[in-house]
């Protein structure tokens, strides 16, 4: 049983299909990505995953049961944690704050709660920067805080929207450094991603959209050879070779 | 010991003795209504510092914390003291509803609804004259002729009050609150059931200003409507209290509570009747622009931007020397 399927989704913005029939599964312990040009609904599928928006048609199940229509809190206690492609820190709290409050989704105490955040802190390399507004990072580590925070929810599954966006090459490796050492605490990973550098090198399997439907899956060698994926990439002229 | 906690101790022994020394039953009213401010003044930073929900109606509160003490004494004979516990607990009752209604607004808009709410209210006690009596209020009798037991009790109210908000901004409801106030949508997908815990933090804030409506029963013998539903006298002060004291800290609504009420009893009285009379006409002119001034040089409030007065008063005691 896959720990996530996605079945048949459809989100339609008024009579824009945004996401048009898609499904797929993803396998415990994998790194499973997403992508697709702009615009062909790979945030969308992540806010029907946990809600927050409802989906028009089709069906979410995660560990065996179906959580489509669930509350977005909900379906984080269940063990999906997310990240933000546009991130929203906690801004006027400190690093360890942000932690803190995540953290505090599976324990009750404030010392409990404390010593979670600060094994995700030293986990993500974030401990120097503890005390710091979350407001006064710069990007990377705004990126950075944003995993830290889902994995202080202790999720089982976690979704990774664009964390590589926006950084330069040094951030970068240590950003798929830090997504490989997630998937060795044995945590499957969902990931939408542009920079193909980062998809190609940690992904098992990929699963490509374009205009809100399914053109390919597979691992990532035999997609990037997939015509129709080079089509929706570089347009109908290079497909052939 | 630190500075911090020898502070700490000099305030408690001033507090406690200050009715031991000053006789005056003026000044001793004064403190009184100070520390039903700072009990008012703490909750509404409860719910609009620290979980973001600025609210334009906590008159709403008070007014329902005043008037179940007021008729439960007058109609069924209970003590208004006992009315203070029931006052907050009705007030949570009616926060319960408030929050039905105005928690699915977000930021301005729920500002709004909380404001309108109020009114509501007002009218209500207005105009429901079989349970309220209207506009002719309620009298009661006082238990107590010295104040100096209104004194203790306001302290202790106030006291447990900053304390029980100080403790808990320390627990998961306090980090909740604060990620709340931060970014909702984030808090949510954060495993944070946003629309529990906010009412929660409405009921805290409706519990507590109940309670300092009950005893503003209790003390003052008398209420009306346009007194204890007051948009101006209550909603907006609790406002006022927040800024100039410092929105989001624990200490803030305590000063803006002392400041405000100092501010408005020396406008009130013309400078303790030393001015010309125009001047008791003119204290809602001077809340304006005692606002104004706040917003534009202590955005944070006096004790947020404690350190920022330290260093300016410091600097003029450098260029006087």
């Amino acid at each position: 049983m896959a720990l996530l399927e996605v079945k048949n989704l459809v989100k339609a913005f008024g009579g824009l299909k945004a996401v048009n029939n898609v499904s797929f599964n993803v396998e415990e312990g994998e790194i499973f990505g997403l992508i697709g040009p702009n615009g062909s609904g790979k945030t969308t599928i992540f806010n029907c995953i946990n809600n927050y928006f409802p989906v028009t048609a089709g069906d979410i199940v995660f560990k065996g049961k179906t959580i489509t229509g669930l509350k977005t809190y909900k379906i984080c206690h269940l063990g999906i944690g997310r990240t933000f492609q546009v991130v929203k820190p906690l801004s006027r709290l400190t690093v360890l704050g942000n932690i803190t409050a995540s953290a505090f989704c599976r324990v009750n105490s404030i010392r409990e709660a404390q010593d979670e955040a600060y094994r995700v802190l030293e986990f993500c390399g974030l401990l120097d920067e503890k005390d710091k507004l979350a407001k006064s990072l710069p990007l990377a580590g705004r990126k950075r805080l944003e995993i830290a925070r889902a994995l202080a929810t202790k999720p089982d599954l976690l979704l990774l929207d664009e964390t590589a966006a926006g950084l330069n090459p040094t951030e970068l490796d240590n950003a798929i450094e830090l997504i490989k050492k997630i998937r060795d605490k044995r945590i499957t990973i969902l990931i939408v991603e542009h920079i193909m550098k980062v998809i190609m090198t940690i992904s098992d399997r990929v699963h490509v959209l374009n205009f809100g439907q399914t053109i390919a899956e597979g691992s990532p060698k035999k997609v990037a050879k997939n015509a129709a994926v080079i089509e929706a990439y570089l347009g109908e002229g290079y497909a052939q070779g | 010991m630190n500075t911090k906690n020898i502070a700490f101790l000099v305030a408690g022994v001033v507090f406690l003795s200050f009715p031991l020394v000053i006789h005056s039953d003026y000044y001793q009213h004064l403190v009184i209504i100070a520390l039903m401010w700072v009990v008012i003044g703490s909750s509404w930073n409860l719910l609009a510092g620290y979980t973001g929900l600025v609210s334009f109606g906590h008159a709403i509160f008070f007014g329902t914390g005043a008037y179940t003490a007021g008729i439960l004494f007058t109609k069924v004979g209970i003590s208004a003291w006992w009315g203070m516990m029931f006052g907050g607990i009705a007030s949570m009752v009616i926060g319960l509803i408030v929050g039905w209604v105005c928690l699915r607004l977000r930021g301005p808009y729920f500002a709004l609804a909380t404001l309108a709410g109020g009114e509501i209210f007002r009218l209500i006690a207005t105009n429901w004259e079989s349970l309220t009596e209207g506009m002719v209020g309620i009298l009661i009798i006082q238990t107590f002729k010295s104040k100096i037991l209104y004194y203790y009790s306001a302290l202790a109210l106030a006291f447990l009050c900053v304390y029980i908000i100080h403790l808990l901004m320390k627990t998961k409801w306090g980090y909740y609150f604060l990620s709340i106030r931060e970014d909702q949508d984030a808090a949510e997908s954060l495993g944070i059931n946003t629309t529990l815990y906010k009412n929660l933090s409405l009921l805290m804030s409706a519990f507590f200003t109940g309670m300092a409506g009950a005893f503003y029963m209790n003390y003052m013998a008398f209420i009306d409507p346009e007194v204890v539903f007051s948009l101006h006298h209550i909603s907006i002060m609790a406002i006022l209290v927040g800024i100039v004291g410092g929105v989001a800290t624990i200490l803030g609504p305590t000063v803006g509570a002392f400041v405000m009420v100092g501010v408005q009893e020396i406008f009130r009285s013309a400078f303790f009747g030393a001015g010309p009379k125009w001047v008791s006409q003119v204290h809602a002119l001077v809340f304006g622009l005692l606002v104004i001034f706040v917003i534009m040089f202590l955005a944070k409030g006096i004790v947020g931007d404690w350190p920022k007065i330290r260093r300016a008063v410091f600097r003029i005691g450098e260029s006087t020397r």
